[in-house]
């Protein structure tokens, strides 16, 4: 059964006589007990996606229901279903972390006493038992986004919205947050998840939509995202220039590298990891090439982009979708 | 009824996290009462002596009225800040995201409003009465009086709840409730007798909100009053006081209840 489904979104802002096309018909389908990664730039619509489908934004156009309920029409039947945990930490600074998941569990229409009980469950499975009665302020940018996840999960939701959970974090957090989430996933929640890391998707979802310009553009596993891609590449910075272009034919015989004159770099496209890795540096070894830098890289989501839509994933500032979804929201 | 029910729960919950604000960031509270002080030392001791009152009294007590719809109508910029935080920082929109009475933000938030200023309301008559303001009517007329200022106190919280709402950021409501609310409360008899204010100036002081609330608590407070004039604010300040606070809830709790709706964009 199809936990969220979109026909046709669309949303458009209007800011000092400009128009932003947030969303332009988007289509999305999520199957129950699945995760699924939303992936895109700054301006996307991923934000956008999230507002209309957790009841914060009416769209302009098109439909979205969740469990069979339409967000707009049974929007507070929604509400009972969904937990959100967004960008921005959306905690009270003032309360203890326990007080918060208290207050959040009340509105959530829990009692008092079961609410007590599910707070101190959360903080001790969110590793935030000790700073539990210390006031949210004092908290870490990881505690804090831990909490917020917390709040998010206070109602038992069957569908939990994430919008770029690890944006911001340091690497040690971010690694600690992806536990967290994969523990909710193995719980059996429903996630939509928005972030701008391809790494990120891959590790988290079950299945990827990638979105550009409000429409969803590619939608696939990682694995099928990434041979569409072509997987991981090797990337060579070569010492001497005017041996670049034999080394490109050293490293990759059926002339596929691509070369950049001015900064000296070769990418070859790396089907047999780090396996061929090891080859292409030995056989540079063998020809005799000098090499100042040499490594694998998985692919970015500027490979994904630029495969799937020639451009860089960077678009011009001037529609940035968060500042344009928190003028207009919050 | 249970519709109703789950809505006055939800509002004693969002009451009860505006309140734990209070002893978490005690600045708030102090400054607001200090500024009030400043206010009474002012103009008790600096200007006082040069504020000669129609029909005599003491400043003092005229005076302490004065200062307590001033404060009252300050609070308005706390709550509006308040507001203002809670939507930059996303909670309002964590708010929406619940399964939650959507009345209770709004409902919950004025509540407290009331509650604490009660408490402002309390110190800053303990400082008046140590500087010599008496209540020298009877304990009902009291009671009306203060009754009288938490009703007035609430219609600003709503005042302040639309300025948080329309207000890009915290800094603004900030500028924006000053701007507003600090010359509606000099221009009016909170200070001076309103017969000291330019021609100009006197129909305005007169017909202004904060007069006919300063005139009325000073009538049941039994301070004294040369706000009798014979305009009709200044000969009926208690029934003006309730007009003007019918009103002011009548304008602003529908525009800040819609203002919380059309956050749905």
């Amino acid at each position: 059964m199809a936990m969220i489904e979109t026909e046709g979104l669309v949303k458009v802002y209007h800011s000092r006589g400009s128009e932003v096309r947030a969303l332009d018909g988007l289509d999305l389908e999520v199957r129950e007990g699945t995760v699924l990664g939303l992936l895109g730039p700054n301006g996307a619509g991923k934000t956008t996606t999230v507002r209309i489908l957790a009841t914060l934004l009416r769209a302009d156009a098109g439909r979205a229901t969740i469990a069979g309920l339409d967000v707009a029409r049974d929007a507070q039947a929604v509400r009972r279903l969904i937990g959100l945990s967004g960008q921005y930490a959306a905690i009270d600074e003032n309360l203890t972390g326990r007080e918060n998941l208290w207050m959040f569990g009340r509105l959530y229409q829990i009692g008092s006493a079961a609410a007590k009980r599910r707070a101190t469950e959360l903080l001790v499975q969110f590793d935030l038992e000790n700073a539990g009665d210390r006031v949210a302020k004092t908290y870490s940018g990881g505690m804090r986004r831990r909490l917020d996840l917390a709040a998010a999960l206070i109602g038992r939701p069957t569908l939990l919205f994430l919008d770029e959970p690890t944006t911001g974090l340091d690497p040690r957090s971010r690694l600690g947050m992806w536990d967290v989430i994969r523990g909710q996933v193995r719980a059996g929640t429903t996630v939509l998840l928005t972030t701008q890391y391809l790494e990120e998707a891959d590790a988290l979802a079950d299945e990827i939509a990638v979105v550009d310009a409000g429409k969803i553009i590619a939608r696939g596993t990682a694995d099928e995202l990434k041979t569409q891609v072509g997987g991981e590449r090797i990337e060579i910075v070569v010492h001497d220039r005017d041996l670049l272009h034999r080394a490109a034919q050293v490293a990759a015989p059926d002339g596929s590298a691509t070369v950049d004159e001015h900064t000296r770099r070769l990418t070859v496209t790396a089907e047999g990891g780090a396996q061929q890795l090891v080859d292409v540096v030995l056989r540079l070894g063998e020809a005799q090439i000098r090499v100042d830098d040499v490594g694998l890289r998985r692919p970015t989501l500027d490979d994904v982009f630029l495969a799937l839509t020639g451009h860089a994933a960077e678009r011009p500032a001037t529609d940035d979708e968060t500042t344009t979804a928190r003028k207009k929201g919050r | 009824m249970s519709r109703l029910r789950n809505a006055v729960a939800d509002g004693i919950v969002i009451s009860w996290r505006n309140l734990k604000r209070v002893p978490r960031i005690p600045e708030l509270a102090i400054f607001a009462i200090l500024q009030s002080i400043m206010f009474v030392l002012l103009f008790a001791f600096v200007f006082g002596g040069a504020i000669p009152l129609p029909g005599g009294g003491s400043y003092r007590e005229f005076l302490m009225p004065g200062i307590f719809v001033q404060t009252l109508a300050f609070a308005a910029i706390t709550t509006a800040v308040s507001i203002a935080d809670d939507m930059t920082k996303g909670l309002i929109d964590r708010f929406r995201s619940l399964p939650m009475a959507r009345s209770a933000v709004l409902s919950g938030r004025t509540f407290a409003d009331i509650l604490y200023n009660i408490g402002i309301l309390a110190v800053l008559m303990v400082t008046g009465l140590a500087i010599g303001w008496r209540v020298n009517d009877g304990v009902l007329d009291f009671f009306a009086g203060v009754v009288l200022l938490l009703f007035f106190t609430y219609a600003m919280a709503w005042i302040g709840v639309f300025l948080g709402l329309s207000v890009p950021t915290v800094e603004v409501a900030q500028q924006v409730g000053f701007l507003v609310i600090f010359p509606v409360t000099f221009l009016s008899n909170a200070f001076v007798p309103t017969e000291t204010l330019p021609a100009v100036l006197q129909p305005i002081a007169e017909w202004n909100p904060v007069s006919s609330l300063t005139g009325a608590t000073r009538e049941l407070f039994g301070n004294p009053n040369p706000f009798i004039s014979d305009s009709f604010p200044g000969l009926h300040p208690i029934l003006m006081s309730v007009v003007w606070t019918v009103t002011l809830l009548a304008i602003f709790m529908p525009l800040a209840i819609r203002k919380y709706r059309a956050i749905d964009g």
